[in-house]
């Protein structure tokens, strides 16, 4: 699903650099991604989400080489192929959570808002447990409530790749563990990849495979 | 795009002080002028049709203006008085029909205006319910009047006292209505019209009491000698007029000195206009005046004045489109997380562009909805609200 060859990037300001010789992430697998903070997992995530673009090497998703598309390109193929679940929720505040859900239909041609999108919102809203805030404003919500809707927002449009960042990172254990099998029961039945960037260790065993973020960067900073 | 608006609308709607804020600004900005110059338009309409339609004014030497404003829109501001004997001249002279004015009092918050019948057929009014005043002590009322008052042929209204502690000023008369006036949408329907004479009933200068010749009352008597008796204070005065005393009402003196504040002047022609005109030129107590010139003189201080505040309101403007890109601007400076947020989940550089875009189409098209009802409102009552601020 994910194969990254020779990887270097580096803002334009600053000295962090991000050096990644080869990974490859199957398709289906459930990848936990793990290092210490500052060494680049959110970056590595924004990479291969074609939000950021490598400076050298290629980023190659579900047989399509994106780090070589052009911008919308790369914009058309994140929002159709793959999920974000942001490390910090990303709901607008002036939504409320059925429209934040279906945001991302309305500021994009590449998604077509239908009836029956609509209706699978709903459906999805309900099976994560929020079906009855779907008309609350992100600031009424409970961090749980946020996650969830942040998730059922990356899982409407059946993408191929999810990416989670620090998706239970703002959650109480009780919670993380339901997120989690929330989060991977949707990832099994719509046959996708996972690939989820986590501090939680006691989650790990739950993944398929780890990796951790220091075996694949040579920091040069 | 459609999406673009819903969100924009979304947006607005969550903030909602801060929208209302930008919808006020911009409404103010576009109704203010446009509603100054629908009421300057019918101003000058209502103005300029009542000066047109009267050919000359005569009065005592003072303002024109006031005299103007007085005669034909029956403004408070009272100019000063004159002689009945100056209407009586321009009669005699063969030139003009005269139609003398006595506008100074009140009755509730209405003008009363003490003139002849004549002043109906020149002004065109026409009785819609009752009949004309044909005796002394009766009224007949414009149709604001009637409709603000709810008066009808029949009541009565009551004219207002001068100086409330002045005992020997004027006082109270209580009028018989007769009849209420067809709308003109002139100053006419706002005015409260008697007799010359009632007027000057409610001056003081005309009144009725018992007759003193057969009173058997000595305390009301100052002095009698064979030809006078003197009556002193204690004498009530009548203040209705009713058919049993009507008779016995009178006036001391020549009604030929008794007071007036304009003479409408109605030529013949134009050559005797000239020479009407002519013999009031040099004349030290009184002035002619053409209402139609006044007016103009006006109009162009009041469209003087108009371009200047079409200058404030272009400045004030220009500083409110300045403030509204600097909200707009900072807004989305502060909207920095908002707008990297919905960049990473897909938006483009012009999506982002569309939604601001849709935020400001939707602003002014909510202050283009809201300007255009309250010019709306504006144009509708632009003949009330021109006779209630301007012509006062």
């Amino acid at each position: 699903m994910i194969q990254i060859e020779s990887l270097e990037f580096n803002y334009p300001q600053g000295e962090f650099r991000l050096s990644i010789p080869r990974m490859t992430v199957e398709h289906g697998e459930k990848v936990a991604v793990i290092g210490p903070s500052g060494s680049g997992k959110t970056t590595l995530l924004n990479l291969i989400a074609g939000i950021s673009r490598p400076r050298q090497g290629s980023i190659t998703v579900a047989n399509q080489r994106i780090s070589d598309y052009r911008d919308a390109r790369r914009r058309n193929f994140r929002i159709t192929e793959i999920g974000f679940v942001f490390q910090d929720f990303e709901l607008l505040d002036y939504l409320n959570v059925i429209d934040n859900i279906l945001h991302p239909y309305r500021i994009t041609r590449a998604l077509k808002l239908t009836r029956r999108v609509q209706h699978r919102a709903v459906e999805l809203a309900e099976g994560l447990g929020i079906g009855n805030k779907l008309k609350r404003y992100s600031s009424e919500l409970s961090q749980g409530e946020k996650q969830r809707a942040a998730i059922c927002r990356a899982l409407l449009p059946r993408p191929r790749l999810i990416l989670a960042d620090e998706a239970t990172g703002n959650l109480d254990p009780r919670n993380k563990g339901r997120i989690l099998d929330l989060l991977f029961d949707n990832v099994a039945s719509s046959e996708a990849t996972l690939l989820a960037v986590t501090h939680d260790h006691e989650l790990l065993p739950r993944f398929d495979r780890v990796v951790d973020f220091l075996d694949y960067r040579n920091d040069a900073a | 795009m459609i999406s673009s608006f819903y969100i924009a609308w979304r947006y607005l709607a969550f903030n909602k002080v801060r929208s209302a804020t930008l919808v006020a600004c911009i409404t103010l900005i576009a109704f203010l002028p446009m509603a100054l110059q629908l009421l300057l338009d019918e101003s000058q309409q209502l103005l300029q049709s009542r000066a047109t339609s009267t050919p000359l004014l005569l009065g005592a030497r003072g303002s024109a203006l006031d005299l103007v404003m007085n005669s034909l829109y029956f403004d408070e501001q009272v100019p000063d008085v004159f002689t009945m004997q100056a209407a009586e001249d321009i009669m005699q002279s063969d030139l003009a029909y005269a139609i003398p004015l006595y506008v100074r009092f009140h009755a509730r918050n209405s003008v009363i205006v003490g003139t002849t019948l004549d002043y109906f057929d020149f002004r065109g009014l026409q009785i819609a319910q009752g009949r004309m005043f044909a005796v002394l002590g009766e009224a007949v009322i414009g149709a604001d009047v009637a409709e603000d008052y709810g008066l009808h042929p029949g009541d009565a209204i009551v004219s207002s006292p001068e100086t409330l502690f002045d005992l020997a000023g004027v006082y109270p008369l209580k009028m018989a209505i007769t009849g209420v006036l067809q709308r003109n949408h002139t100053s006419d329907d706002l005015a409260v019209f008697v007799d010359l004479k009632t007027a000057w009933v409610i001056e003081g200068l005309g009144h009725g009491h018992k007759d003193l010749t057969s009173t058997d009352d000595a305390s009301v008597i100052m002095t009698r000698t064979e030809d006078s008796v003197t009556a002193n204070a204690k004498l009530f005065q009548y203040t209705e007029v009713t058919e049993d005393n009507i008779d016995s009402f009178h006036f001391h003196g020549d009604l030929s000195a008794y007071p007036i504040t304009a003479v409408l002047a109605v030529p013949d022609d134009v050559k005797s206009a000239t020479l009407l005109r002519g013999r009031y030129l040099e004349n030290p107590r009184y002035h002619i005046v053409r209402p139609k010139d006044v007016i103009a003189g006006l109009l162009e201080n009041i469209f003087r004045i108009k371009s200047v505040i079409d200058s404030v309101i272009a400045i004030v403007g220009l500083a409110t489109v300045m403030a509204i890109i600097l909200v707009f601007a900072l807004s989305v400076r502060l909207r920095q997380r908002e707008l990297s947020t919905i960049f990473r989940l897909g938006c483009s550089r012009m999506t982002t562009v569309n939604l601001i875009v849709a935020e400001i189409t939707l602003i002014v098209i909510a202050s283009s909805i809201i300007s255009a009802g309250l010019l709306y409102l504006v144009d509708a009552n632009a003949d009330t609200l021109v006779r209630q601020l301007v012509l006062r």
